[in-house]
């Protein structure tokens, strides 16, 4: 990299991360987008909207979460020490509430009574229906009706805190046509709903604000660093689907130049057989879901199915300040395949006695790897963005057992 | 002088409006369409919507999904609809033919390559629904070079200040999204799109083509008595549905409603 550029200045006014973001949408959103944006700037520096977030964070959520020093696993892998950021001990039990809290706040400020939202593993989908309860909002959850069919759990759990789960029965049926679907409700009803979107993609400023407040865990994550192992981190390590749990780890760390990183794609069964969701590793630039990125797409623009063993990373796009962060060389994108995360999977619930998200598992698959090339003095900050509990029949179900 | 801008002034000079169907490209197969073009010309049409499929029309409501899903399953590519226009021009040199889609497509093949092949093939105007004017600052310099109209919707949300960027953006027409909501949803309020309509006319220069809701000839009388032209989609789609497996009937059920609507406008 020639010059670095200062990460903390993107997107530009119009959503951009160098070619990427933007806003392509319908013309009947660009009121509602603007509008969005107007508010999100007059809200996001304003010392009470800060208060309030901070306050739910520390009291709804249990922020901050622990940083928690891997010991046994990183002896066993005799490489880096390997810290574990446990937004799995959040409430809902993943990274997304940080968003939704967020979002919610700006969706009351704006006076809508309803909530709309896409879900592919359905933590985000929980984390919206759980706002929308505390705050009495209408909530409308749209989920792939092949994922309705693997994360029974979290639809249940959705309907339990009084949200309507949508199955959508168009295209692949997983969390990019939940997403067409939710955009195609909220171009009707544009006038009294909010769209909660769960990751840093979609028309700006959605990748924008959800960064901002899912920056909470990379902030955390380098206070504690600096105190508990008395210096930066030399490697974080994430999973990335839209990249959101990524990107709030990343973020505050981008200037700091010692620091590598690591986004985990999902390899599904391998790169190489196609089967896989892994677009930065393996796709190209296009427009879709209202921002320019990197997509799973055939030769004629047209988005190809993805696969994944873990439904959250099952999506053909990426968050578009990845793919500047790609270009540019600030971060660097592997991928982890569906056998290497059930392994992590397995590993750090047997070592260490914590069952990580399928997702996550995409992470700490890589990190054992890389812990292994790096020296016991080195330190590498895992984003274990969400705990495994969902995952259970999934896990169970690869192992024959039915219950 | 564009063939679009033609077509409106000798419209004008008749007093009458414009009748725009839109079909999509390839729907239920390939070799339906071109056939299908000329019927609604002869049934009426002035001017020839063709969609190119989606994987993910966003924008569009289950009719036009499951057309542009028929057309795709047999693999229909932007090379194949641009083939399909070519067809026709080879005996229709007069209708302008529109095509409305979606970016990707178009962004895949590159702006400048996609350009060159629709201008070469006939094609007279683009009208990508994810592309607001703020993101076609790029393609649209290259529209204009291969003398390609790149037409934009307006709608219902859309502030006064946006219609007139809008205006300035495009050119052909404006595509006036009569309500809120997605393609083929339920019908118009016509007093209140004659109310928007005049707005229109007083921020923008272009005609104004409205579209959403428009579903048989009484609907297409008093949009016509508005707009400058009466765009007809998720109606004549439904035909190529239901008669899906007997792609013959298609051109006579579509024809039928266009002559009703073609009727109801002129009289």
């Amino acid at each position: 990299m020639s010059e670095r550029p200062d990460f903390s200045a993107f997107p530009d006014a119009r959503g951009h991360f160098g070619p990427y973001g933007g806003c392509f949408v319908s013309e009947t959103l660009m009121g509602a987008l603007d509008e969005l944006k107007a508010m999100y700037e007059r809200l996001k520096d304003d010392p009470q909207f800060r208060a309030d977030f901070d306050y739910d964070l520390a009291h709804y959520v249990g922020r901050p979460s622990p940083l928690y020093l891997a010991e046994r696993w990183s002896r066993q892998l005799g490489g880096a020490n390997i810290w574990l950021k446990r937004e799995d001990l959040n409430h809902t039990g993943a990274h997304k509430v940080n968003n939704t809290i967020g979002q919610a706040l700006l969706a009351k400020h704006m006076g809508k009574p309803r909530v709309i939202a896409e879900t592919g593993a359905g933590q985000h989908g929980v984390a919206t229906a759980t706002v929308a309860a505390r705050l009495g909002l209408k909530c409308q959850v749209y989920m792939g009706a092949e994922d309705v069919e693997r994360q029974k759990l979290n639809v249940y759990r959705m309907k339990l805190l009084g949200a309507e789960v949508i199955p959508v029965t168009s295209g692949s049926r997983t969390l990019k046509d939940a997403m067409n679907e939710a955009m195609r409700d909220w171009v009707t009803s544009v006038d009294d709903t909010f769209y909660i979107i769960g990751t840093v993609a979609g028309p700006h400023p959605y990748p924008q604000l959800v960064r901002d407040f899912q920056c909470i865990i990379g902030r955390e994550a380098r206070e504690q660093s600096l105190k508990q192992a008395g210096q930066l981190p030399d490697a974080l390590v994430a999973c990335v689907g839209g990249g959101s749990n990524a990107i709030g780890l990343f973020h505050p760390f981008l200037n700091d130049e010692s620091v590598a990183m690591y986004g985990v794609e999902a390899a599904g069964d391998g790169i190489e057989t196609g089967r896989h969701a892994a677009p930065l590793s393996a796709g190209r630039p296009g427009v879709l879901h209202g921002n320019r990125t990197y997509l799973m797409e055939d030769d004629n623009g047209q988005i190809i199915e993805t696969h994944s063993v873990s439904a959250g990373l099952d999506y053909p796009g990426v968050g578009p300040e990845h793919a500047w962060l790609k270009d540019v060389g600030r971060v660097q994108y592997v991928a982890a395949n569906d056998n290497e995360s059930l392994a992590a999977f397995r590993e750090l619930t047997q070592v260490e006695g914590i069952m990580p998200a399928l997702e996550s598992s995409h992470a700490l698959a890589y990190a054992r790897k890389l812990a292994q090339t790096m020296s016991p003095e080195q330190n590498i900050v895992v984003n274990l963005s969400g705990r495994g509990d969902k995952d259970i029949l999934t896990v169970a179900a690869i192992d024959g057992i039915e219950f | 002088m564009r063939r679009i801008e033609r077509c409106f002034e000798r419209l004008a000079g008749q007093n009458r409006k414009a009748l725009i169907p839109f079909v999509t490209a390839g729907d239920p197969q390939k070799e339906v369409t071109v056939p299908l073009m000329h019927a609604m010309v002869e049934a009426g049409a002035d001017i020839i919507e063709l969609g190119v499929p989606f994987s993910d029309p966003m924008a569009d409501g289950p009719v036009i999904q499951l057309a542009c899903e028929r057309s795709l399953a047999h693999g229909t590519s932007t090379l194949d609809v641009l083939a399909m226009v070519k067809s026709f021009r080879e005996s229709n040199s007069d209708t302008p033919v529109v095509l409305m889609g979606y970016l990707n497509p178009v962004e895949v093949m590159g702006y400048e390559a996609f350009a060159r092949a629709a201008a070469e093939a006939g094609v007279d105007g683009v009208l990508l629904v994810d592309l607001p004017p703020e993101e076609a600052l790029e393609v649209k310099p290259i529209m204009d070079e291969h003398a390609l109209d790149l037409i934009f919707l307006v709608a219902p949300t859309t502030s006064d200040a946006r219609i007139k960027l809008i205006g300035e953006a495009g050119s052909g027409y404006l595509y006036y999204v009569s309500l809120k909501g997605v393609t083929g949803s339920a019908s118009l309020n016509v007093e209140e799109v004659a109310g928007r309509v005049e707005t229109i006319r007083n921020l923008a220069k272009l005609p104004i083509g409205v579209g959403f809701g428009i579903k048989d000839a009484e609907s297409a009388q008093a949009v016509s008595r508005v707009a400058d032209g009466v765009v007809v989609g998720s109606a004549l789609v439904n035909q190529v549905d239901k008669h899906q497996n007997e792609p013959a009937a298609i051109n006579q059920a579509i024809s039928d409603i266009l002559s009703a609507m073609r009727t109801a406008m002129d009289t």
